[in-house]
Order: C-alpha cells, then sequence, then structure tokens
C-alpha cells in the first residue's frame, strides 16, 4: 500500500466545503469538477422524478473518483451532467473554469469533445470501423487534419498496448481489447478528465482487473479520473469514492475508509497497486 | 467535420451495405437512365435532321428563293396553306434582276423539278425519277461532282440540248451492267444523252438522294416541271460567306418586293428558305421533347427520392446508439445533420452516375441499330447527377434532421 500515491492530488474535506460554499464565483483552475447544488428532475408524464436534489461535488486535478449508488441514487443522472450529455435544472457545474450549466446544445458539444473522454459498459466502438478509425472520431469532430488524426490515434492505440491491432474491427478484438480501444478513443483529445461509465460492466473479473491497472496508470500519470459504477469492489480501486442515495452525496470519502466501512477483501483492492 | 470526410463516410456506408444500396439507387438510376437516353434520342434526331436531311437539300450559306417554303415540318396552318396556294409562282424571267442584285462572288442557280418517267432500251420497265431542271450554278453550290463523264457545258445550258447528268441509281436500274456515257435514255418519251454520272448522295429516312437526273432548265422537259413552262420552283443563292448572307438576301427581298408591286404594308408573297428556317419547326418541337425527356423521368426520381427518405429514416433508426456515440464524442447537430444529407446525396449521386453510364449504354445501343446518330448531351450528364445528388439532398433532409434532435443519453442506451 503505497501512502504517496494517496497523497497526490486528494483534495481534503475542507478544501472541498470551501470550494463549493460559494454560488457564482468561478473556482481556482486547479478543481476539474465544481458542482453546486446540482438539482434534476424529469417529467414522467406529468410525474415529476426528482434525480437529483442538490448534489455538491469538487474534484480536483489527478483524482481518482468513484461515484456509486444503488439503481435509483441519480448517479447516472449525475454521470450524465459532469458528461456534459445533460444539463441541470437548478444549481451550478463549472468544468475546467467554464459555467457548463448554462451552455447551449453545440458549445456542450464543443466541451465534451475537449474536455470529456467517456468509456462506456457497452464500448460503444463503430462495429464496421477500424480501431484506428473509431480511435480518430473525437480528433474528427474536432476539425484535427488527416495525418495528424492518424499520428495521434496509433500513439494512444500504442499507450494502452493495442498498437498491433490498428486496423482490426471490433469484432476481431476480446472484450478487454475492445474496452482498451474505447479508453485510447476516450484519451486521444487529452481531455480533462476521463468518464468512465460501469467500465467493468460487461467484462470478467480477469479483464476487469486488466481495465483497472489501465485506469490505475492513467492516474498515476497525472489523468483526472471519474468512474461511475456500483459494484463495490471496483469503486476501491479509485482513491476516493463518493456515494449517493436518492439524489444527494451520503458519504464522500478516501478509499481506505469506504473500504473498512463496506468491508472488501484487501485481496480485490491489492491487485490495482502491483 | 469537413464535406470531403463526410462523403467518404458515405462511400464506406455504401460500400458495406451494397445490396440495400443498390436498390435504394434504383429510382435514381433509372430516372436518369431515361433523362440521357431520352435526351440523346432527341439530340441524335436533331442531329440527323441538321446533318443528313437538311443539310443535304440546302448547301452551306445559301437560300432559296421560292413563292413558298418547301420544307415545313408540320407546323403549317391550314390558313396558311391557303394563302401559299394562291402566291404568285416564280417565274424564269424573274431571276435575271434578281441576279443583278446580287453582290460578287455571290453564286445562283435556276432549279424547277417534278418526278417524272424514265426508261432506257438497256434497262427493265420505266423508273420514276426526281429530274431537275437546272441553269447557273447548280453543281458548284451543291458540291455535286460527276464520277464518270461530265456537266453540261454553258452552251447546252443556253440552248436547252437534251443531255443528262443521272444518279447512280437511275444507272443501276437503267444501265444494269453498262456504261451509261453516250447512250441515250428517255424522259417522259423525249431522248436525252446521258454526259454524266454523279457521285452518291446518300439517303434519309429511307428516301434515297441518287435516284435523280440533271437535265439543263432550257431542256424539253421543261415543259413538264410545272403547269407553265415559264415557271420555276426555286432560285437558289450562295454567299461566299454567313455574313454576306443576310445582306443578299435582304437585297433579293427589295427585288422581289418590287418586281410583285407589293406596297409597304403587304407582307411578302414568296420564301426565303435557309437552312435555319427549315428547322424552325424541328427547334419548336425538340424543345418539346427534351421537356418530355425531362419530365417522364422526373417521375422515377420522385419514386427514388421516396426511396432514399425511406432507407434513411431506417439508417438513422438502425444507427441510433451511433448517433448518440457520435454526440458524446463531441459531434454538434449540424455535423449530424451534414453526416445525412451528405449521405443521402451521396447515394443520389452515385445512383445517378449509375443511370449515367445505363443512358449512355442505351445511347450507344441505339446508335448502332437505328440510323439516329444519338448523341450523348453532355449537359444532360451534369444535369443528371445534380439531380441525383440533388434528390438524395431533399429527401436526405427530414431524415437528417430527425437524426441531429436524437437526445444524446438516450441514443446512447440504445442498442
Amino acid at each position: 500500500m503505497s501512502n504517496t500515491i494517496d497523497d497526490i492530488g486528494i483534495s481534503t474535506t475542507g478544501e472541498r466545503r470551501a470550494v463549493v460554499s460559494v454560488p457564482g464565483t468561478t473556482p481556482d483552475p486547479d478543481w476539474v469538477i465544481v458542482a453546486r447544488g446540482l438539482k434534476r428532475e424529469y417529467d414522467m408524464g406529468g410525474e415529476i422524478v426528482r434525480a437529483l436534489r442538490g448534489v455538491d461535488l469538487a474534484i480536483r486535478k489527478n483524482e481518482y473518483v468513484a461515484i456509486m449508488g444503488p439503481s435509483g441514487s441519480g448517479k447516472s443522472t449525475l454521470m450524465n451532467l459532469i458528461g456534459c450529455l445533460d444539463s441541470p435544472n437548478g444549481g451550478e457545474y463549472w468544468l475546467n473554469g467554464m459555467l457548463v450549466s448554462a451552455m447551449s446544445d453545440d458549445q456542450l458539444a464543443r466541451v465534451r469533445n475537449k474536455e470529456i473522454g467517456f468509456v462506456f459498459q457497452t464500448f460503444n466502438l463503430l462495429p464496421r470501423a477500424t480501431a484506428l478509425q473509431n480511435v480518430e472520431l473525437p480528433l474528427v469532430y474536432a476539425g484535427i487534419p488527416a495525418d495528424e488524426r492518424k499520428r495521434r490515434a496509433t500513439e494512444a492505440l500504442d499507450s494502452v498496448q493495442l498498437g498491433p491491432r490498428l486496423h482490426h474491427r471490433p469484432n476481431e478484438l476480446s472484450g478487454g481489447q475492445r474496452q482498451r480501444v474505447a479508453i485510447a478513443r476516450a484519451l486521444v483529445n487529452r481531455p480533462s478528465i476521463l468518464l468512465a461509465d460501469e467500465p467493468t460492466g460487461n467484462l470478467d473479473s480477469t479483464t476487469s482487473q486488466e481495465i483497472m491497472r489501465v485506469f490505475e496508470n492513467l492516474s498515476r500519470q497525472g489523468q483526472t479520473v471519474v468512474m461511475v459504477t456500483h459494484e463495490p469492489d471496483i469503486a476501491a480501486h479509485a482513491r476516493r469514492v463518493v456515494v449517493l442515495r436518492d439524489g444527494i452525496v451520503e458519504s464522500d470519502e478516501r478509499r481506505e475508509r469506504f473500504v473498512d466501512r463496506v468491508g472488501i477483501s484487501h485481496a480485490t483492492t491489492k491487485v490495482a497497486h502491483d | 467535420m469537413n464535406p470531403f470526410e463526410a462523403v467518404r463516410l458515405a462511400l464506406d456506408t455504401i460500400r458495406t451495405q451494397k445490396l440495400k444500396s443498390a436498390f435504394t439507387l434504383m429510382g435514381v438510376c433509372i430516372g436518369v437512365m431515361f433523362l440521357i437516353a431520352v435526351v440523346s434520342i432527341v439530340n441524335g434526331m436533331g442531329n440527323y435532321l441538321k446533318d443528313d436531311l437538311v443539310g443535304k437539300l440546302i448547301a452551306i450559306n445559301s437560300f432559296e428563293l421560292r413563292h413558298r417554303p418547301n420544307i415545313n415540318m408540320g407546323d403549317v396552318d391550314n390558313a396558311t396553306w391557303e394563302e401559299y396556294r394562291k402566291r404568285k409562282r416564280l417565274r424564269y424571267h424573274e431571276v435575271a434582276p434578281v441576279a443583278e442584285v446580287l453582290p460578287e462572288g455571290t453564286r445562283y442557280a435556276v432549279i424547277a423539278d417534278n418526278q417524272l418517267s424514265m426508261t432506257s432500251q438497256y434497262g427493265r420497265g420505266p423508273r420514276t425519277v426526281r429530274v431537275t431542271g437546272v441553269e447557273g450554278d447548280f453543281f458548284d453550290i451543291k458540291a455535286l461532282e460527276v464520277t464518270d463523264g461530265r456537266l453540261p457545258t454553258p452552251q447546252e445550258y443556253m440552248l436547252g440540248t437534251p443531255v443528262v447528268v443521272i444518279g447512280p441509281d437511275v444507272v443501276e436500274r437503267l444501265f444494269p451492267n453498262l456504261n451509261p456515257i453516250d447512250r441515250e435514255v428517255r424522259i417522259a418519251g423525249v431522248p436525252y444523252r446521258v454526259i454524266g454520272v454523279t457521285e452518291t448522295q446518300g439517303s434519309a429516312f429511307g428516301m434515297s438522294f441518287d435516284n435523280v437526273a440533271y437535265v439543263p432548265y432550257k431542256a424539253p422537259a421543261r415543259r413538264l416541271f410545272n403547269a407553265e413552262p415559264t415557271m420555276i420552283d426555286a432560285m437558289m443563292i450562295q454567299s461566299p460567306s454567313e455574313a454576306e448572307m443576310t445582306e443578299t438576301m435582304e437585297r433579293v427581298r427589295t427585288v422581289m418586293r418590287t418586281l410583285h408591286q407589293l406596297r409597304p404594308a403587304e407582307k411578302d408573297d414568296f420564301a426565303m428558305q435557309t437552312a435555319d428556317s427549315a428547322l424552325e419547326f424541328w427547334n419548336k418541337l425538340q424543345g418539346y421533347l427534351v421537356l418530355a425527356g425531362v419530365a417522364l423521368p422526373a417521375f422515377g426520381l420522385v419514386v427514388g427520392a421516396i426511396v432514399i427518405m425511406n432507407i434513411m429514416l431506417v439508417a438513422v433508426a438502425e444507427r441510433t446508439a451511433e448517433i448518440g456515440l457520435r454526440k458524446a464524442l463531441g459531434a454538434r447537430r449540424k455535423d449530424i445533420l451534414s453526416q445525412f444529407i451528405v449521405e443521402a446525396s451521396t447515394l443520389g449521386a452515385v445512383g445517378a452516375m449509375a443511370g449515367v453510364g445505363l443512358g449512355v449504354v442505351i445511347a450507344m445501343i441505339m446508335r448502332a441499330v437505328t440510323p439516329l446518330p444519338t448523341a450523348v448531351a453532355p449537359w444532360s450528364v451534369v444535369l443528371g447527377v445534380v439531380v441525383g445528388a440533388g434528390v438524395g439532398i431533399i429527401s436526405g433532409v427530414y431524415p437528417a434532421s430527425r437524426a441531429s434532435r436524437l437526445d444524446p443519453i438516450t441514443a446512447l442506451r440504445a442498442e
């Protein structure tokens, strides 16, 4: 167990409280994500569903955070808001010093392209495109010229050890390889945050561990990682765990406290730190 | 995303879904195919009339002074015919005053003709031949040469000597396996001496230009060309250049109006027929035919548009997850919109190009198996491809706008 890693880029409760407490102020650029009193309600045929009822959340650069919670807790809604796929009904969301909650659809698309790297449970690769073409996709929308796209996509695939698989289509790759293509795609535009939604949900436990190692390495290299999951032993790979319940933050603590409280065997978490 | 990228994406989709794309393209393909084929056939008919038919009847930079036009492609109404019928016929004595005002270098000829029966002691039975009495520069204007023998001399023209220059068809019929030169032939019973055989002039619409005979206008056959021997059918006038022809026509008009004692308010009671005036009706008809050639394929294109729209709606539904993903990765509404519009218009353009290919093949087949010299009009190729792409764009707008409005969260969840 290396305490040094945990010491890097972990924000203290006091710091977080300070940064979320004053609405309307632009947070210090060190804070990648600042959500103040975030609310999201859905109108389901006349019935108002309050998915988020005032979430305060502050994540500093280089933190590795897991967002947990049972189904219906609002974690998917929070992920959509953090990923700029949706806009809140109330509160403010600052991403990298930008007030995202006030942006138009096209501005949000721009922010998703530049600031967010998505990794999905079902990989969401284009089936008819090669690994390289899949990874190039965010660069296409960023307006990067073709030869630079190719160079950067190749680099990104190399960084997840898929250099020899550039021209394979998703159906020629294993689940773990597909998810690594998705991670390369998420990273290719050098986003502020890597946002993973149940990244191991469709993988067996060995492959899950493999993907968690990739995340761990990225975090060590300075990448801010936010991972949404309902599995406590996956959440335990992060350095900080936020638990949602009924649309509000129930707990926000270091991994060690979370592991102690929920009681996950040390063996599962050990792998990530090899 | 730049347009080139979008086209590449669209071509990829077409390549990976060949069968579906083929069905999608059929409507546009057939529409454009008919467009190309019909336009090239109409074009071919036009070229045929201009070059083969009228071109053979009316020499370059020339016009024919007649009492009424003799090439009417069907657009003359009854009242006009009635007026034509009452007109004064052209007379031989009018030729000299007209010839007097012609600018230097202008050629002219006198023409009077009729279908007359010809016989010879060497061949089978009588043959009905178009016999033309000529005088002046007739053979020069028509650029008609003899392959055998000679043309009439000025003396023969002046004296009306019974000599004749015959066409190859007449030789074949009346002088089988014989050299006709200096042999006797009878035109309506009157003996003539054959002095020459013309080169072949071909045929048009199954009508041979070689079943002809030319005699000096003053020869005895003159009595048989028209009701009165002094009548002529036409005076053929050829200017050295197109520019001079207009001036010449103006002079001839003035002389003729004077000879016919027309008052300024009265219309001309004679005609000056040029190749253009002979083709006037055709040009009008061609307009309608091309219109039909464009209107009929339009139905095919409408069907093609509906099919493309349908296929694109299906494609949008099938690719909901893809659209969601693209949006999550930073595609803006207009990126998605243009992706699907470009895809639809690429489909349309590819269909149109296939149609162009098939249309050209049809035109080539027509050219090979019919006498029509079909000619693919370059503008119809451009129009075809543009219309095909346009059909794609129009039918792609609605599906594309549906795709672009998809909510990325719901779209991502679709599988």
